[in-house]
């Protein structure tokens, strides 16, 4: 695997550690640093200090029962959360969105598919998988999309980015990546509001594509 | 030789018992000395009491049932602790599971590297006298980003400063701690 260059920006780390960062984004960044251990390292450094304002805090006395209660639940059993572990190319976070499954694939045209993991008001994350050689559908954000390579790389005005490398846009990028040569590429893509397509699906079709 | 050599935190070492030999002893005293500084924490967030009590309890529960995962080569106890109350009190306050990266795997050879476990030790004492040392502004930001359930742009709603100001504070904090950091290494 080639090195990644492209790293989550700080104050986004500092906002994740936090628990403050939207969930679409949150899933990006744990995807990230699945992928990172330079970020991995990052992240230890925020919940250090974390850790320390923890310790530092005023503390509030717990009614007398709350430890007699959690002391006795100790030994009951207990139903485990399924853990989704990384499978091929998507990373834990990645395969507990898709409920453990392979992701379902809606045709964009042009040979580019996506796979909407959650969509609500506050945002949308998705799969999106592009022939070698294909351009990402023209297009702007209204706010901020954060998209990280899963397979492949693909390569746009701004550089080039391959297997972890995230790339960050904001409402003044208007770019079109365009998937390398090799295997189609792949990302996981956040964005707190519709991307703005500026040709390949008209305007009228977004809502249908829900794009 | 040190003339005495530096001591594991204590909470690292009743992790460590909870870990290896399921003490339930160590396991209270973690209860002791982590539930009151969780419930003051999480009500800090606007959490109310009845709430943030069935949050402790969810957090200390994960403690002794995920102990298995603790690394003190990683990670603090505080630290480990920290990011467990926030993934229970977003996971119950917002209903919603949040992403987490890939545990990654623990090596069942490797040996126990005392060393590094006292230097990440270390440096959580470092880090909480550093925090003392902070502007009283740097550490409201500071407490506020991390202790507060708030986005940044909340932040400034609330202490009327404008988004720029809010996020270079909290910079300029970071820069500070990691400054004194370095000068007590």
């Amino acid at each position: 695997m080639s090195a990644i260059t492209h790293h989550i920006p700080e104050d986004m780390m500092a906002a994740y550690a936090a628990g403050t960062l939207p969930h679409p984004y949150a899933m990006v960044v744990a995807a990230h640093i699945s992928l990172c251990s330079e970020c991995r390292a990052a992240l230890g450094a925020y919940h250090a200090v974390g850790g320390a304002l923890l310790e530092k805090t005023a503390n509030i006395a717990v009614t007398n029962s709350l430890k007699s209660n959690v002391m006795a639940m100790l030994d009951a059993p207990v139903q485990p959360k399924p853990v989704y572990d990384s499978q091929g190319i998507y990373p834990g976070p990645v395969m507990e969105a898709l409920h453990g499954r392979s992701p379902r694939w809606k045709t964009l045209g042009m040979g580019v598919k996506q796979s909407i993991l959650s969509e609500t008001d506050s945002g949308s994350v998705r799969l999106l998988y592009i022939p070698a050689g294909q351009a990402v559908p023209d297009h702007s954000h209204n706010g901020l999309e954060l998209t990280l390579v899963l397979q492949g790389s693909f390569s746009d005005e701004t550089g080039r980015f391959g297997v972890g490398d995230v790339e960050i846009g904001d409402e003044d990028l208007e770019h079109t990546p365009i998937a390398d040569a090799g295997d189609a590429c792949i990302c996981l893509a956040a964005t707190d509001a519709p991307l703005r397509f500026n040709a390949f699906v008209p305007r009228l079709l977004q809502p249908f594509f829900r794009i | 030789m040190p003339v005495q050599a530096p001591q594991m935190s204590q909470a690292t070492v009743w992790l460590v018992a909870v870990r290896d030999q399921r003490d339930k002893d160590a396991f209270g005293a973690l209860f002791d000395y982590f539930a009151p500084r969780l419930k003051g924490f999480i009500m800090r967030s606007g959490t109310g009491a009845a709430q943030a009590e069935e949050i402790v309890q969810d957090v200390m529960l994960t403690v002794w049932r995920k102990a298995e995962m603790f690394d003190p080569h990683r990670a603090q106890a505080s630290a480990w602790i920290y990011q467990i109350a926030r993934n229970r009190q977003i996971d119950i306050i917002r209903k919603e599971s949040r992403p987490i990266p890939d545990e990654l795997a623990q090596d069942p050879e490797a040996e126990p590297d005392a060393s590094q476990i006292l230097a990440f030790d270390q440096e959580a004492e470092q880090l909480k006298t550093a925090l003392d040392l902070l502007q009283p502004d740097q550490k409201e930001m500071i407490e506020k980003a991390y202790l507060g359930d708030l986005t940044h742009q909340e932040i400034s709603v609330q202490t009327g400063l404008p988004l720029g100001t809010v996020k270079s504070r909290i910079r300029l904090g970071l820069n500070r701690l990691r400054r004194e950091l370095k000068g007590l290494r």
